[in-house]
């Protein structure tokens, strides 16, 4: 099993963020998450990721408890944080030169695998020029470049198409249609256009639970239309 | 394949975070104003050409107080930019220990001090065509004033890791800097006998960067000093460390 999460909780003082989230993630699959803002996407994707440790549960990657063994679980991870955060001073270059040599790569094997994420991300033209003059879909694709670098099996991408122009949206969901063919992915969206372009399964999270894990047609059959569906999975819960 | 695990994402750290020193104007515009600072102390307040002697004590006597505003400045972006800025969290999700990351910004931190000591050399020149100085004690004291910088600098990223506001992390560090700087003055430890008897004072005073940088500048490097300055730079990174872990428990 590419991942497996066992009852992940997680509170910051005295809000339940994550709740006893738990699923499990084979290769080939491209895994939606869905919930309105607040319901625990990205805390239970950062415990996946190794940036937060969970209260309680487990989440494991190739059977490598993360919390136990966080490094060597990053090994086999890819992880896009939300919002994509970048060294905006460096260029695409340098920067995914500074993530391949600091994920341990020798110089060699980091300038090589920087071209071929640079490629895979369709970095084009703007791989020398500083980050902070690059528009917002091409500072996405330097992100999903990082996170490819070193050749994960897993992927974890926090709204890879946030923000992007229908253009860019189209061809970063192209690229995941093609890294999810041998590959385990999940990524976070508000957009239920997205689920049913790319994904092979949705989980809807609610208040920090999984209130559905089903394909997105069993989701669609059930409900009529994926908004429907969303509507009534995640009821009435406007939280601040 | 791989070097020894953990070097290697350190040195990519360290070469980062010199990269962005060397890019940015904010480390120039520091390195300019703490030259300016030394030359004005040097000269202005302690005389060094009315004393008509080739040395630099009036140069060395003004390192700690200059660094303890100068080196919480330098350091203060460390970790405070990275939480502000959210790349915190990609520097988390490496499979890198976290002494790497704290070492490796570190280092370049120290850099930085370094070159601005290094810059200093016209004074070592003009002291040399004066005068037959004493070049041996003159390069303990730069040696003492670098391994100094560093315990500065350490107090500066653990500063920096509790906030993600750079002015906090730089009061803070300030705080801490004179703290342990001034505990060392006569004045202070006078003060301080007052409540705690004369000899705690004392013991107290033997704890300030002061007294360790104090025979150091006079050219005597002793190796308790050595041993202070590298104790203070590995407890203070150690914090770091621990504030930097922190932030995965959430």
């Amino acid at each position: 099993m590419l991942l497996q999460v066992d009852g992940l909780r997680k509170t910051f003082g005295r809000r339940v963020a994550v709740d006893g989230v738990g699923f499990a993630l084979d290769v080939g699959e491209i895994v939606g998450f869905l919930g309105p803002n607040g319901a625990g996407k990205t805390t239970t994707m950062r415990m996946i990721a190794g940036y937060l440790e969970p209260d309680e549960g487990a989440a494991r990657v190739f059977n490598i408890d993360v919390a136990q063994d966080r490094r060597r679980a990053q090994e086999r991870v890819g992880y896009l944080p939300e919002g994509a955060p970048l060294y905006g001073e460096m260029t695409p270059w340098t920067f995914l030169r500074f993530v391949a040599e600091a994920r341990g790569m020798t110089r060699e094997a980091a300038r090589h695998a920087v071209r071929r994420a640079a490629q895979d991300a369709r970095l084009g033209d703007t791989i020398d020029q500083p980050i902070d003059t690059l528009s917002k879909g091409y500072r996405r694709r330097v992100g999903l470049a990082a996170a490819l670098l070193h050749d994960p099996m897993l992927l974890i991408l926090d709204e890879p198409t946030d923000g992007l122009d229908p253009n860019q949206r189209h061809a970063v969901r192209d690229l995941i249609r093609r890294l999810g063919e041998e590959r385990g992915l999940i990524i976070s969206t508000h957009s239920l256009e997205e689920v049913e372009a790319v994904c092979t399964r949705a989980i809807v999270i609610d208040q920090g639970r999984v209130v559905a894990d089903k394909t997105p047609a069993e989701l669609r059959d059930e409900h009529g239309t994926l908004e429907r569906a969303f509507e009534a999975l995640t009821r009435g819960e406007e939280r601040a | 394949m791989k070097k020894r695990p953990g070097v290697s994402s350190m040195l990519a750290v360290y070469r980062r975070e010199l990269l962005s020193y060397l890019t940015t104007p904010t480390a120039y515009v520091f390195v300019a104003v703490f030259l300016f600072a030394i030359g004005l102390f040097t000269f202005q307040v302690g005389g060094l050409f009315e004393a008509r002697r080739a040395e630099l004590m009036a140069f060395f006597a003004f390192h700690p107080w200059i660094f303890m505003v100068f080196l919480p400045a330098v350091a203060m972006r460390l970790w405070a930019e990275e939480s502000r800025s959210g790349a915190l969290e990609l520097l988390m999700t490496l499979p890198a220990p976290t002494w790497a990351l704290v070492l490796g910004k570190f280092l370049a931190a120290w850099t930085v001090a370094g070159a601005a000591l290094v810059l200093t050399f016209p004074l070592w020149v003009t002291i040399n065509i004066l005068g037959a100085a004493d070049n041996a004690a003159i390069f303990t004291a730069y040696i003492a004033s670098f391994l100094m910088a560093g315990a500065y600098l350490a107090i500066g990223s653990a500063m920096s890791a509790l906030t993600p506001a750079q002015v906090v992390a730089f009061v803070l560090a300030v705080i801490v800097a004179f703290l342990l700087t001034a505990l060392g003055l006569p004045m202070v430890m006078d003060f301080f006998s007052g409540f705690v008897g004369g000899g705690v004072a004392e013991a107290m005073g033997r704890f300030s960067l002061l007294h360790h940088f104090d025979a150091a500048q006079r050219g005597v490097l002793e190796f308790r000093s050595i041993f202070y300055f590298v104790s203070l730079i590995g407890l203070f990174l150690g914090f770091t460390a621990l504030a930097v872990d922190a932030r995965r428990g959430g």
